[in-house]
């Protein structure tokens, strides 16, 4: 299969987790029995690590408060700021982990409930950790695109049903 | 669907005028039009009746015209159309294909590219002459033809070899009017695109003949087997080659309306003295738009492309498990099936689907005679549409047709009456 091909096929993918490989086959124009192999090696070799769906939860009715967390860390001498990264990641309610340029260290994604959920948790979790020097914290007001995907209404159809 | 009555015509003492031109007036309306009078009318219809991309402008093409507007950028602009466009038009074909046309003196800027086929047309016909027209084609060939005086000679392709325009057929039309060949690859409604050979066995044939050569190319960008051909850049083709092409298709601006003609001096001067008397120029805003989209619009249309393939590999397969037979479309937007198997002819299969399974396609016959026996679908639909829509027809297929017969749903609106008469030829 050529890496075109391959990429085509990931590409659908990204865009819809749900595209059986039938479907694919039929989009690319490879045999189906061929893309479903190649989709399995990608599982087993994680370069497909799992499928997700993106959901918008404030329409659902869901209230959710995400904030923004920059980081300020002092490095230490052999693994620099991945420790302090490591012991911020691992708790389940840190979305994402960045190491950033400029003056702040790390970004976090931080998700909670409530604000004074997610204040707690900078205030008595990350605030505390060691060699963590300050944090400045961002609460996320609205949310208009995330990771490409648009959360507005898509833009209507205006094409004429029949034009030539 | 009911027409306003035209009381004006009854009303007693009116003084009747003169006949007004007998060429548009004997000319039939589109069977295009007629179809989408009565899809627009229903609901829940899918429509694969479109002849223009499902995208919308690339957000960055939007954004510069908004741009323009905002900085007052709202007069005409040079006949010619701006030089800062025609340059990168030029340079665009040249990178692309090899073309060679000056910017100065041999590139128009168009309101689309149905200006840019009028004025080729109107420069180069005089009353009588002759333009032969592949069969089918597009709807607006063989009108433009006969507005601009001359006289449309049909020539027959075939799904069978994928609508492939073949030399000897032109060559048996040919007579001593013969003054054009009009033709568009890739082909709006069949998708076919033609052999870089089979174009210079054409261009052969111009120049032992000595006609001019009309190369609609908008659809140049959505290729996908194979490369695309510039005529004008084939040996011998380039002083008698007028290439018309545009952003409608490639970057998703039909409504912008700018479109551009390359062709040799002489024949650009002419057609620009048609536009500067009667166009004046193509809209500004549209102008500095399309520069936005030549500079930086390329990854843009690499993707919207690339979705095209992707549609038509899954459309074009969907369509022969059904049993609408379909040879590959190597270019446009379009399958062009043959609805042989439902022994229908294809206004009525187009008609029976609209009221029966409510999916919008358009007859071939509104292409022209030999358009008969197929159906134009346009892929640039919604891929979850598009999967609807094959199953909308299977079922339409599925359901022998007695049964279609006997159900009694004589349609409640005729759309046959003159449907794709006249077109084409």
């Amino acid at each position: 299969m050529t890496t075109q091909k391959m990429r085509e096929i990931l590409k659908i993918l990204e865009r819809d987790a749900h595209a059986a490989p039938d479907q694919i086959a039929a989009l690319t124009g490879l045999p189906e029995e061929e893309v479903r192999r190649q989709i399995q090696a990608w599982e087993e070799s994680g370069i497909i690590r799992r499928y997700k769906t993106v959901i918008d939860w404030e329409k659902f009715g869901e209230e959710k408060v995400f904030a923004f967390i920059d980081v300020k860390v002092t490095p230490a001498r052999g693994v620099g700021f991945d420790d302090v990264a490591e012991r911020i990641y691992r708790y389940p309610e840190v979305h994402s982990v960045y190491l950033v340029s400029g003056t702040q260290d790390l970004r976090c994604v931080v998700e909670g409930r409530t604000i004074k959920e997610v204040a707690d948790f900078v205030a008595q979790k990350l605030a505390t950790i060691d060699r963590v020097n300050s944090t400045s914290t961002h609460f996320l007001l609205k949310k208009y695109k995330d990771d490409g995907d648009i959360f507005a209404e898509s833009e209507a159809d205006h094409r004429l049903m029949v034009t030539p | 669907m009911t027409r306003p009555e035209k009381r004006e015509d009854a009303s007693p003492g009116r003084r009747p005028c003169k006949p007004l031109n007998t060429v548009i007036a004997n000319c039939p309306p589109s069977g295009i039009r007629r179809f989408f009078d009565i899809a627009q009318q229903m609901e829940n219809v899918i429509s694969l009746g479109v002849g223009e991309p499902d995208f919308v402008t690339p957000w960055r093409i939007r954004e510069a015209g908004i741009w323009s507007l905002e900085r007052g950028y709202t007069t005409y602009t040079s006949n010619s159309g701006l030089l800062d466009l025609r340059q990168r038009i030029c340079a665009h074909l040249n990178r692309r294909y090899g073309a060679d046309y000056d910017p100065v003196s041999e590139c128009l800027i168009t309101v689309g590219v149905s200006e840019g086929l009028d004025l080729a047309l109107r420069v180069v016909l005089n009353p009588g002459d002759e333009v032969l027209v592949p069969e089918p084609c597009y709807v607006s060939y063989a009108p433009c033809v006969e507005f601009a005086g001359g006289v449309v000679v049909p020539v027959k392709t075939d799904a069978c070899d994928g609508f492939r325009l073949h030399a000897e057929r032109v060559a048996a039309a040919i007579t001593p009017r013969t003054k054009a060949l009009l033709f568009g690859s890739p082909a709006n409604p069949t998708g076919a695109t033609q052999s870089r050979a089979d174009l210079q066995a054409l261009v052969d044939l111009a120049v032992a003949h000595d006609f001019y050569l009309i190369s609609d190319e908008i659809y140049d960008r959505l290729t996908y087997v194979g490369q695309h051909t510039c005529l004008g850049t084939l040996p011998g083709a380039r002083e008698r080659t007028v290439v018309l092409n545009g952003f409608s298709k490639a970057y998703a601006m039909t409504g912008w309306r700018v479109g551009y003609v390359c062709a040799p001096e002489p024949i650009t001067t002419l057609m620009t003295r048609v536009h500067q008397y009667t166009m004046l120029c193509a809209s500004h805003l549209a102008q500095l738009a399309a520069i936005e989209a030549l500079d930086n619009a390329e990854p843009d249309v690499e993707e919207m492309v690339a979705d095209y393939d992707r549609r038509r590999r899954f459309f074009v397969q969907g369509l022969n498990r059904i049993g609408l037979d379909c040879y590959e479309p190597r270019g446009a937007f379009y399958a062009f099936p043959s609805i042989r198997r439902s022994g229908m002819r294809s206004e009525e299969f187009a008609e029976r689907l609209l009221m029966e399974e409510r999916v919008a396609v358009v007859p071939g016959s509104a292409f022209g005679p030999s358009g008969e026996g197929h159906v134009r679908c346009s892929y640039a639909t919604a891929l979850p549409l598009l999967e609807e829509a094959l199953e909308r027809m299977g079922r339409f297929m599925r359901r022998p047709a007695p049964d279609r017969l006997d159900k009694g749903e004589a349609p409640a609106l005729r759309i046959s009456s003159g449907l794709g008469a006249g077109q084409g030829a």
